[in-house]
């Protein structure tokens, strides 16, 4: 055990008093104006997933005709989910979520952004929220960060940016935490200590690593599973355990979605990450996944015909997962606009028919309580909230 | 050393004052820190002269060969969907190799300031880069994006701005990320000739251009400013295959009024007009006082005073911003030794200062191959908040301290202080000896008293490199 010596704790009284007001986790927190219960997390698919092979539109003649090797259907195991529909098999541990009504989707949904097709600037304007108005102003930071500035009582602690890719839906004034699960902070008793030391009189130091200590400690390291999903579990395990607590607000990205050829290996592995994610929530929010919504949200769809190498190349329209005990889920929203000629964008994209951020809008007005005015103005600036899809059970 | 602590009620930063004689300092604060391999620069004059050291070498990447790769890349993709061949060999191993040149971008800047025996050239192509931000889109643009940095930044970081500001703004790299390259003239000569084609102007370089580039976003242009710039800035324009080209039939016709001078006129538009006009723009005010601010956060303060900034302005105005002249008034200001540790550094030079403060040469970190190079260089700075040539915007890296210390960056910071000088040394060093090379005398009394308490050298060592006295400058 170190002993401090007196003038250092005397230093250090000094200083708390002009530190604890600025950091944002030593102020006092309050949950009151929060809705107790409500829980979101937003998993951002960075790469485009092709939503015409993770939700296949089967019943639709055309997709026969345009695609070959991939998006077969339920003949060649998809699972049928409506007689129009049918799930990817490797999202088949999904399956038992959509037969309880946790589980639903939305099809021919994009963000304003148009025809570039560049993975950046799609995520760039699907994380800010805006309209189509590259470039992005990163001084109004990320829609979610911008939700937490129009909820009273939200504190540090409320949102947390979970992995090591930065989270720029996030980003932004409001304070919240980031933490990645795998983040091992694996210091003798002796070091943290010779850390508390040395960090106690600097004062950014100091708290930043009071709390990375305190998070590092509240993870369970041994519980992290192996295997090729063992990132993807872990981070919604670690998210539901921030969930289980004071937050209320996760982000994460998933990667991996970019199929540009070999789709069935390239996809397969993506949904089996993205089925694992959802799988970790579930498992680790237990009573609370109740009351969580989780939006699986992509930059852009992929083009409806098969590539010359069994892919699928940049596109328009794309797919938004649903999941959660909050969600009304088993069944499809949205308009589905065909994929025969004429119907396509630009003779080569599914038609977007809903802005995603209409779905996104409506859950954080559901959940949250949030206004209209703000979706529209301060949050999704440019939206058209639009009629209500009712996602929300 | 005679430490005051000035107390806190001013400021989140602790405020140390001491006596650091210059070397510490220049080293320190202008370069990445002291190095038991190389002795510190001795005074302002030495450090202006190894600003010279940051030349680009032979081996600089070229816009050329970044656009033979790419095109080659353009190729095997086009075959390999023409063919409807499910694998193609030679297209993954190019694709790998483009998507690879992150890490071997990385791997060479890191070993070239390990190496600088003064460090500050450096320190300014990491600060150009920055300011003059670029992202590549895919792996085809990775070696453009190289290119960059070796064609448009190191020739000029000792030179005038205002070459450095037409290098940038027309580079190709800079014209596909802010998208000049798709602004075109709405009466330009290709634009009466397509009429069906909705050709028009694209603000964004002519914008950042103004705001970010060179005169701040307080200073007084106004929206029509940038139109106007924006006109005359169509004609530049950029493919891999007929490479950079100033186009007049995409140009807007006529003269442009830029913040009250005309440019171009009704003679055939050239790209010496754009010259002239960024010429006149970077020697404004508002220029030399907004970048000498810019430069005095980066490397003094992130509240540095109105007089060290109106001092290195004054001189900007006298030397139609010769930069050597500007960092000069900031070298031997006394500004640089008050705000001693007030920075933290930044990932990248965090990363670097601690090779340096291991003996790690540049040779070493040259010899690092995949997997290891990923695992023990950008993946870590990654987690530390500095995904390399991922910045998030055209403003680049946040320079306030608060943006860089939070618990999952310094989390990551401790982590790979406990772990990477494992894979990169056969033997840890010494603690004890090496708090004294690495600090010069500069370390505090908290940490001069932790680090021989460790349990292990290679906790001794992690506590020196994750102190926040290392992690400050």
């Amino acid at each position: 055990m170190i002993q401090l010596d007196r003038r250092l704790f005397l230093k250090s009284a000094a200083l708390i008093g002009c530190s604890a007001a600025a950091h944002p986790l030593t102020s006092t927190i309050t949950f009151a104006a929060l809705p107790a219960d409500s829980r979101l997390v937003v998993i951002i698919l960075r790469g485009a997933m092709d939503g015409l092979d993770a939700i296949q539109p089967y019943g639709d003649p055309m997709l026969a005709k345009l695609r070959q090797n991939i998006s077969v259907g339920p003949d060649n195991g998809a699972l049928d989910l409506d007689g129009f529909y049918a799930l990817h098999p490797r999202l088949a541990p999904l399956k038992p979520l959509w037969d309880k009504g946790e589980l639903a989707f939305a099809h021919a949904v994009s963000t304003p952004y148009r025809d570039k097709r560049s993975h950046f600037d799609g995520q760039d304007l699907l994380e800010a929220g805006s309209g189509n108005d590259l470039p992005i102003d990163w001084r109004s930071g990320g829609w979610l960060n911008r939700m937490l500035q129009a909820m009273p009582g939200s504190t540090a602690e409320t949102a947390y940016a979970v992995g090591v890719e930065p989270m720029r839906i996030l980003s932004g004034e409001a304070a919240h935490l980031g933490w990645a699960p795998r983040a091992s902070l694996a210091l003798s008793p002796q070091a943290q200590m010779l850390f508390d030391h040395v960090y106690h009189d600097d004062p950014i130091f100091r708290e930043a690593a009071r709390d990375a200590f305190r998070i590092a400690a509240e993870t369970d390291q041994t519980a992290m599973t192996k295997g090729p999903t063992a990132d993807a579990t872990a981070l919604g395990a670690f998210a539901a355990t921030r969930l289980n607590a004071q937050s209320r607000i996760a982000a994460f990205s998933l990667s991996g979605w970019d199929s540009h050829a070999n789709q069935p290996n390239v996809l397969g592995r993506a949904l089996d990450n993205l089925a694992a994610a959802i799988i970790a929530l579930r498992d680790g929010l237990g009573a609370n996944w109740g009351s969580t919504t989780v939006l699986a949200m992509t930059e852009f769809g992929r083009t409806v015909r098969e590539n010359g190498s069994g892919g699928t190349d940049h596109g328009t329209g794309g797919a938004l997962l649903m999941a959660g005990g909050a969600i009304r889920g088993g069944r499809a929203f949205g308009d589905w606009p065909g994929l025969a000629d004429g119907q396509l964008y630009a003779d080569r994209d599914l038609l977007p028919t809903r802005d995603v951020r209409a779905y996104a809008a409506w859950a954080l007005r559901g959940q949250f309580g949030i206004g209209k005015d703000v979706l529209e103005r301060t949050i999704f600036p440019g939206l058209d909230l639009g009629h209500d899809p009712k996602i929300l059970a | 050393m005679i430490w005051h602590n000035f107390g806190t009620e001013f400021s989140e930063v602790t405020a140390w004052h001491m006596t650091v004689d210059f070397p510490q300092l220049a080293a320190i604060r202008l370069g990445y820190g002291l190095s038991p391999l190389t002795p510190p620069p001795q005074d302002p004059a030495e450090v202006l002269a190894g600003i010279g050291l940051a030349s680009p070498l032979p081996t600089a990447m070229t816009t050329s060969r970044a656009a033979t790769m790419s095109i080659r890349l353009a190729d095997l993709r086009k075959a390999r969907q023409e063919r409807g061949g499910e694998e193609d060999k030679e297209f993954q191993a190019h694709n790998q190799m483009l998507g690879r040149q992150i890490h071997r971008d990385l791997q060479r800047r890191i070993a070239r300031a390990v190496d600088d025996p003064v460090g500050i050239g450096e320190r300014l192509v990491q600060f150009w880069a920055d300011h003059f931000t670029v992202r590549p889109d895919g792996p085809g643009q990775n070696p453009l994006a190289m290119a960059f940095v070796d064609e448009a930044i190191r020739p000029h970081v000792n030179g005038r701005f205002e070459d450095m500001f037409f290098a940038a703004d027309t580079h190709p790299m800079m014209l596909l990320y802010l998208d000049q390259n798709r602004s075109k003239g709405p009466n330009s000569i290709a634009a009466i000739k397509q009429p069906k084609r909705n050709i028009g102007l694209n603000e964004n370089l002519a914008r950042e251009a103004l705001e970010l580039h060179t005169l701040g976003v307080g200073a007084p242009y106004t929206q029509k400013d940038v139109r106007e710039l924006a006109e005359l800035m169509t004609g530049l324009s950029y493919d891999n295959r007929n490479g950079f080209n100033y186009r007049p039939q995409i140009a807007e016709p006529g003269a442009e009024t830029v913040m009250g001078i005309n440019y171009g006129g009704d003679k055939r538009a050239v790209l010496q007009d754009i010259r002239v006009a960024f010429r006149d723009i970077a020697r404004r005010p508002e220029a030399a006082h907004y970048i000498s601010w810019k430069l005095a956060v980066h490397f003094v303060s992130d509240n540095p005073s109105p007089d060290l900034v109106d001092a290195m302005a004054a001189k900007w105005l006298d030397t139609d911003g010769h930069l050597p002249q500007v960092y000069r008034v900031m070298i031997t200001h006394p500004e640089l030794a008050a705000t001693f540790r007030q920075k933290v550094r930044q990932p990248f030079d965090y990363v670097v200062a601690a090779l340096r403060a291991l003996g790690v040469t540049g040779r070493q970190v040259m010899a690092l191959d995949f997997p290891q190079l990923p695992a023990v260089l950008t993946e870590p700075i990654a987690r530390m908040g500095q995904r390399w040539m991922r910045p998030i915007g055209p403003d680049g890296w946040p320079e306030g301290a608060e943006s860089w210390v939070a618990p999952q960056l310094l989390a990551a910071r401790i982590s790979w202080a406990l772990t990477a000088p494992g894979k990169l040394l056969t033997q840890a060093p010494d603690p004890r000896a090496m708090i004294e090379t690495t600090f010069g005398g500069t370390q505090s009394e908290q940490l001069a008293w932790a680090v021989p308490k460790a349990e292990s050298q290679a906790e001794g060592v992690a506590l020196i490199l994750a102190s926040n006295d290392f992690n400050r400058r």
